[in-house]
């Protein structure tokens, strides 16, 4: 069986259509908010693989996405050349998140403690980044600075050329490249015994278990891979924003995350991407106004997705046009059936 | 005497004040076929859940042993490693899968890349999945389901299969069909059916252990246990 039609796959002509769009942007357009978007789109992929195909939903999962942001702010202060720092950046988060997965997966705690722990991680690191404003806080060079966070680090440099910055324009490349090569790993992981299982995990734990395979590390290791792709999120984001400040790990980016993810469509890799973008560009132009507050129309959008299509916009979309051309199929099919039954048999005269 | 496939010594699990199984000694030897009976709530899947490591042993319970191995204090996953595969009372697939889907992942513990695809073809038609193997699980009726269950045991390939109640939801010419395929499940491995219809444990038409109150109340051949005047009353006595 090499495919899986609960999985789905990689269809290559949208993707070389996706990446073409986005690599020949820059070509016609702005790419500063661009970035940005990307920058979201590669968050929500993160948390829609593990939510999505294994079924695990991290509450808090900007607590990978602000510590791939720290870390790259910390160690490119203390270390100048970027290339380590965006390799902590991911790896952190990772060791992290293996360490906490292992302690909730392999401690077997509920579904609904996973949420309260994910998300009470991340207020800690809110809370202590806060805090962190005396001159005592400070990693090596770094200083933490509380509130006001850490601002004016180096962006990342063409690797081995530290006086060559990634800024602007190739920033976006970056960006695009990583999220496009995110996507290709998920879809990669999927595709092997490794993302079969974890579906069969997020459908029935209990029975996989009963096949011989060991639930928790399973978990544990989607668990860690998505925090490395949230912690390089993280690391673009500083790159992008050029200081790091403790509302990385905010309550609120937490909460948008997620609903970019249910709007767009569980169980789909598209459906977060989409999800982010598009949300994320309508906050960004609500943002410019002043009449209603952003997070509301946010919450109403949410509300009516949820109840008009429960199961987001994606595989609603995909459902859609799978029906339709199902039908088209059928009526040719009827229509040649019907023809072969009107023509004469031939050597039949009338 | 020859090792036995599975052996408990003393087995007791504990739910607060109730003792659902109550120092039970079972023995299950090589390519044997077992049928466990007794009435509601006498401990027949609680035992079984023992075996698997689904309930966890409590310290000076007993002991069991799977092909001499003490299995007390294992995880689940590690037991079926073993060789042990279970249809749970309750269907226990995964719904939201098709069929082939769930039969892949059972191959594929056992089983490499490559030769899953013809193993899951394999499972197909001993089962006679073949009309519904590409309809996603949580669809299907309650007997099929069943049947879809006893394919992803098989797709383990184990020496020790565990059924309970696969006869539930299964009607008519369905059932002959279901003895038939245990008889060729019991030609590799030994089998332990858990069951309340007669009719079908005296089809399969082998040795016998009833429990009653968590306890083994007699064991023996399908004839002899079933004329005993003590299962009769243990059985119309509950069922009135
Ligand atoms: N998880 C549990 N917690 C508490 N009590 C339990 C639990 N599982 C089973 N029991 C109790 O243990 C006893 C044995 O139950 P069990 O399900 O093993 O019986 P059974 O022989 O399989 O019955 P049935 O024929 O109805 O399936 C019952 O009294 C039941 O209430
Ligand atoms: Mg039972």
């Amino acid at each position: 069986m090499k495919f899986w039609p609960s999985i789905g796959r990689l269809r290559w002509g949208w993707f070389l259509l996706g990446a073409a769009v986005m690599l020949l942007w820059p070509v016609f357009f702005d790419t500063h908010t661009p970035t940005i978007l990307l920058v979201w789109a590669l968050f929500a992929l993160s948390l829609g693989l593990m939510w999505g195909y294994a079924g695990l939903l991290s509450f808090g999962h900007t607590a990978y996405f602000g510590l791939g942001a720290y870390v790259y702010a910390i160690s490119v202060v203390n270390i100048g050349e970027s290339t380590v720092p965006l390799l902590l950046a991911i790896l952190i988060p990772a060791i992290v998140a293996a360490i906490i997965g292992a302690m909730m997966f392999y401690g077997r705690i509920s579904d609904v403690y996973m949420g309260v722990i994910t998300l009470v991680v991340s207020l800690i690191l809110f809370k202590f980044m806060s805090a962190t404003a005396g001159d005592q806080y400070a990693i090596g060079d770094a200083r933490l600075g509380g509130f006001n966070g850490i601002p004016g680090f180096a962006v990342l440099n063409v690797p081995g050329l530290p006086d060559v910055s990634l800024f602007g324009v190739p920033m976006y490349y970056v960006a695009a490249v990583a999220l496009l090569g995110c996507y290709l790993i998920s879809r990669w992981l999927l595709a092997r015994s490794f993302g079969r299982v974890l579906v069969g995990i997020r459908e029935n734990e209990a029975r996989c278990e009963l096949l011989g395979y060991s639930v928790p590390a399973y978990k544990t290791a989607i668990f860690s891979i998505s925090a490395a792709m949230a912690g390089l999120a993280g690391c673009l984001f500083a790159n992008w924003a050029e200081i790091v400040t403790p509302s990385v790990f905010s309550l609120r980016s937490a909460a948008e995350v997620i609903i970019w993810v249910i709007v767009g469509g569980l169980g789909t890799l598209v459906g977060p991407i989409l999800g982010a973008i598009v949300l994320g560009m309508l906050k960004l132009l609500l943002s410019e106004q002043t009449v209603i507050d952003n997070s509301l129309i946010l919450g109403f959008i949410l509300v009516v997705v949820v109840l008009a299509i429960p199961r987001g916009v994606v595989p609603a979309l995909q459902g859609w046009f799978g029906k339709r051309t199902r039908i088209r199929t059928q009526r040719a099919v009827h229509v040649r059936a019907r023809r072969r039954v009107a023509a004469p048999a031939p050597g039949r005269t009338s | 005497m020859s090792e036995a496939v599975v052996e408990t010594i003393e087995l007791t699990k504990r739910f607060g004040g109730v003792t659902a199984v109550d120092r039970v000694n079972f023995r299950l030897g090589e390519r044997e076929l077992r049928c466990l009976i007794g009435p509601n709530g006498a401990g027949k899947s609680t035992f079984f859940k023992c075996l698997t490591g689904q309930y966890p042993l409590d310290h000076g319970s007993g002991r069991i042993l799977i092909r001499g191995n003490d299995v007390g204090g294992l995880r689940p996953h590690h037991i079926v490693r073993m060789g042990v595969g279970i249809k749970t009372q309750v269907p226990s697939v995964m719904n939201g899968l098709t069929v082939m889907e769930n039969l892949w992942l059972a191959a594929r513990r056992t089983h490499g890349w490559d030769r899953c695809g013809s193993e899951v073809q394999r499972v197909v038609d001993e089962v006679g999945l073949g009309d519904i193997a590409r309809r996603t699980v949580g669809e299907l009726a309650h007997g099929q389901r069943q049947m879809v269950e006893i394919g992803i045991v098989l797709a383990q390939e184990p020496w020790l299969v565990l059924l309970d109640e696969p006869a539930a939801g299964i009607t008519g010419a369905e059932v002959e069909r279901l003895v038939n395929l245990i008889g060729q499940i019991n030609k590799t491995a030994s089998v332990i059916v858990v069951d309340h219809d007669m009719e079908f444990v005296r089809m399969l038409g082998a040795d016998i252990t009833v429990f009653y109150q968590g306890a083994v109340l007699t064991e023996g051949h399908v004839d002899d246990v079933l004329a005993d005047a003590r299962v009769r009353e243990v059985y119309i006595g509950n069922r009135a």
